[in-house]
């Protein structure tokens, strides 16, 4: 803040609290329980004094006002003599917060991944870790959404296993599906949409789908391979299940192909510590397991 | 003295009327939402009916319109009653009620329409805030220029509070809603990030302080003695806490952005200056409580009084809610929760709905050529009373339950340092306060249908022969009244 505001703000803070007491004290006597002698469309005005208690009230709250604008900052760039920041009151929160619970995630933390699938407590905090960071997203029972992957069944883009499942986390995921409307024109489009449902095992016009498998072969084959099981390291989904991030009715598919998806998983290596991260990994490895 | 029928009364009586009238627009569709966050259905996933559109047009319609039309008649009235002269210019006048009629019109078309400038309480676009400045300082001219022909030596105290309103709320509107247009219903404000939010909310706050506070303080002034036949009961004290309090006020905005992007020294005076504001603020509630206090045996008959007690008494409650509020650690915990809602709601069914029904009780009847207060009928004023308590009642406790319960759920904190609750639960944990809100909402909104039928009536020059018999008949729903009807 520039001087002239800096100034600005101390004298009309200090000026404003400063009239308000000469107000208070030059209109303590009064004539008593009189009028004014001014009548205005028959109302009259007694010249009764200021209630006491009022004034004390008054006063108090200038006082209060005067030892915090000292103590605190408020006076412009007057920082108050304690030396408080919101910033700093924040870091000290959040330091004894840390205190106070990274033992418990230190010791969490050193289970192995079966050893946090037993562990009682470590499945009760990573569910509530689950709670506060994924549920927005991924639903509080971890059932997913429309885009949203389900993570209580046994499909992973990226893999299933502890590691990958704690870097999805920590990393985040980008999944790319490229669109292929410019490519393939409407018709092709609507051909490789019928093979996509018919490599599912769901109802599809065989003509089409036959067209579809040619244009499959040059464009999709590359991330979802040959035997339409996708790829973990790309995130591809394998084609040849009932699992559908975006359904899989025939609009659905032919929007996919036609625009793509960019689908993301945010980072949360900023969020979390690797510890929670490593908690967190286990409960949702739980979560898929349930099945069996 | 003037004879009753040289004052300028039709576009008091204007004023008046639409009073009653924006009442009913304004809290139906208050109604209407508060029944949307019970029943989200009642979207109807519409854009036009959707929550975020209305619940601006709902805060614009009964702060603007219903307040807005209760303060420009009793300004226009206590002016000229006071002064002892007519308004300085009828044909002006007339413009002011015209025109604020149409900046009313072009909000109800335009923020269902989803144009807005995202502003809280100044929603409007940048052709309506023209509009609404060119109003508001013809509103100006007419009110000053009538108090500089004034045929009484002082300046009675509610026109202080008047003018406040007028030259506070016209620096302002005009500060807040400067802004670069960028096409007839698009603009940018012209202040960056965390300035505009502090301009915003010196805007936002002040409207309270000067619209809400010191205008309707104003209305306080003038019907309390009226209607009580009291004098005021403290000249010093309306000196000292009407200096105090518009000095003070504009100081208290950054209060609604405690711990966020706003430098650290602008909360700390914010928070220090809202504490300060108690006693000001308590001054006007003394003041009208005192004046009264003569009269106590009137409240048995008179339920005008009653609107003006019990409206002074939730001034006072509300008004010592805020500067608690404003302290930083309490702010913590209620900032962003129902509390809000309810403490705005303490000041805006219980003081400031409540002394504008209780002065246009008093003033309708003037309006159609009857004595002060002599309405059709004194105890549908009464059962009005009671709908207006017994609603505001209801209403704010269920938001402070709801907000305590918010708050406290938002910061509970695990055994591991996890939050407790999502979000979901602590909406879910809502729903009973959404549903007593609604009831209670629902109760003051069918006064608002009493007061209509009783104002018709009046103005019709009926007279309804009630005898001493408590018994009071059930009142059917009035045909003339524009209501908006809502979910049922």
């Amino acid at each position: 803040m520039s001087g002239g505001w800096h100034w600005f703000v101390i004298i009309g803070t200090v000026g404003s609290l400063i009239g308000c007491l000469w107000l208070l004290f030059s209109n303590r006597s009064t004539s008593g329980d009189k009028t004014t002698g001014h009548v205005w469309d028959g109302i009259e005005e007694l010249d009764n004094p200021l209630p006491m208690w009022w004034v004390w009230m008054f006063v108090g709250t200038v006082v209060f006002a005067v030892g915090y604008l000292i103590w605190y900052p408020g006076l412009g760039n007057f920082a108050g003599i304690s030396g408080w920041t919101s910033t700093s009151q924040f870091e000290e929160a959040a330091e004894a917060h840390e205190e106070r619970f990274a033992p418990l995630y230190r010791e969490l933390a050193a289970l192995s991944p079966p050893e946090l699938a037993a562990n009682r407590q470590a499945q009760q905090v990573g569910r509530r870790l689950f709670i506060n960071h994924c549920t927005a997203c991924h639903g509080v029972g971890g059932g997913g959404g429309y885009g949203f992957p389900n993570l209580t069944d046994d499909e992973w883009l990226w893999g299933s296993d502890f590691a990958a499942i704690k870097q999805t986390i920590l990393g985040g995921r980008s999944g790319i599906m490229a669109p292929w409307g410019a490519a393939l024109g409407e018709d092709g489009v609507q051909q490789t949409a019928q093979y996509v449902r018919k490599v599912a095992g769901l109802e599809h016009d065989a003509d089409l789908a036959e067209a579809g498998g040619k244009h499959y072969a040059t464009f999709c084959v590359a991330c979802h391979q040959a035997d339409h099981t996708g790829n973990p390291l790309l995130g591809a989904p394998n084609l040849a299940n009932d699992s559908w991030l975006y359904g899989s009715s025939l609009e659905e598919i032919s929007f996919t192909i036609r625009h793509g998806r960019n689908n993301n998983m945010p980072a949360h290596a900023d969020v979390l510590s690797e510890e929670k991260a490593h908690i967190l990994a286990g409960y949702v490895s739980s979560l898929s397991r349930k099945g069996e | 003295m003037l004879d009753e029928s040289e004052y300028d009364l039709a576009v008091v009586r204007r004023f008046a009327v639409m009073t009653v009238v924006w009442g009913i627009v304004g809290m139906g569709v208050g109604l209407l939402i508060a029944a949307q966050l019970a029943w989200p259905a009642l979207n109807f996933d519409l854009p036009w009916l959707s929550y975020g559109r209305l619940r601006p047009l709902h805060t614009n319609a009964v702060i603007f319109a219903f307040g807005g039309c209760a303060l420009m008649a009793s300004a226009f009235y206590v002016v000229q009653k006071t002064g002892q002269t007519r308004l300085i210019s009828k044909g002006l006048a007339e413009f002011v009620f015209w025109g604020w009629q149409l900046v009313i019109l072009s909000a109800a078309i335009t923020l269902p329409l989803g144009i807005t400038s995202s502003k809280e309480y100044a929603e409007l676009e940048w052709p309506i805030d023209i509009l609404i400045a060119v109003v508001w300082v013809s509103f100006g001219v007419v009110f000053f220029g009538t108090i500089a022909k004034r045929r009484v030596q002082h300046i009675y105290v509610a026109n202080w509070f008047f003018g406040a309103l007028i030259i506070g709320v016209a620096v302002l509107h005009i500060f807040n809603s400067l802004a670069v247009p960028v096409s007839a219903f698009k603009s940018y404000s012209i202040y960056p990030g965390s300035v505009d939010a502090m301009v915003q909310w010196w805007y936002g706050h002040n409207a309270v302080g000067f619209f809400l506070t010191a205008g309707f303080l104003g209305i306080m002034y003038y019907f309390v003695p009226k209607q009580a036949d009291r004098p005021i009961y403290s000249y010093r004290l309306s000196i000292v806490h009407f200096w105090a309090l518009i000095a003070i006020y504009v100081w208290a905005g950054p209060h609604h952005l405690h711990y966020t992007s706003l430098p650290d020294w602008a909360q700390g005076l914010g928070m220090v200056m809202s504490l300060v504001l108690l006693a000001p603020s308590w001054g006007g509630m003394i003041n009208g409580i005192m004046t009264l206090s003569g009269a106590w045996d009137k409240l048995r008959t008179d339920p005008i009084i009653k609107f003006l007690i019990v409206s002074l008494s939730f001034y006072g409650m509300s008004t010592f809610e805020g500067p608690m509020m404003s302290i930083k650690t309490i702010n913590a915990l209620s900032h962003n929760t129902d509390w809000t809602i309810g403490h705005v709601h303490s000041g805006a069914l219980g003081w400031v709905a409540m002394i504008s029904i209780g002065a246009m009780y008093h003033l309708l009847p003037i309006m159609f050529g009857r004595k002060a207060g002599d309405m059709y009928s004194v105890k549908l004023i009464n059962v009005h009373f009671w709908l207006s308590t017994i609603g505001t009642v209801i209403y704010i406790a269920s938001m402070w339950v709801n907000g305590l319960l918010q708050g406290l759920m938002w910061r509970a904190v695990s055994i591991d340092g996890t939050l407790t609750y999502s979000f979901a639960e602590t909406v879910e944990a809502s729903y009973p306060g959404y549903y007593a809100r609604f009831i209670g909402g629902a109760i003051f909104f069918s006064g608002m249908l009493i007061m209509a039928y009783n104002t018709v009536m009046t103005a019709k020059g009926k007279t309804r022969v009630e005898d001493e018999s408590p018994a009071t008949p059930l009142v059917s729903r009035p045909g003339e009244t524009p209501a908006v009807e809502t979910a049922s």
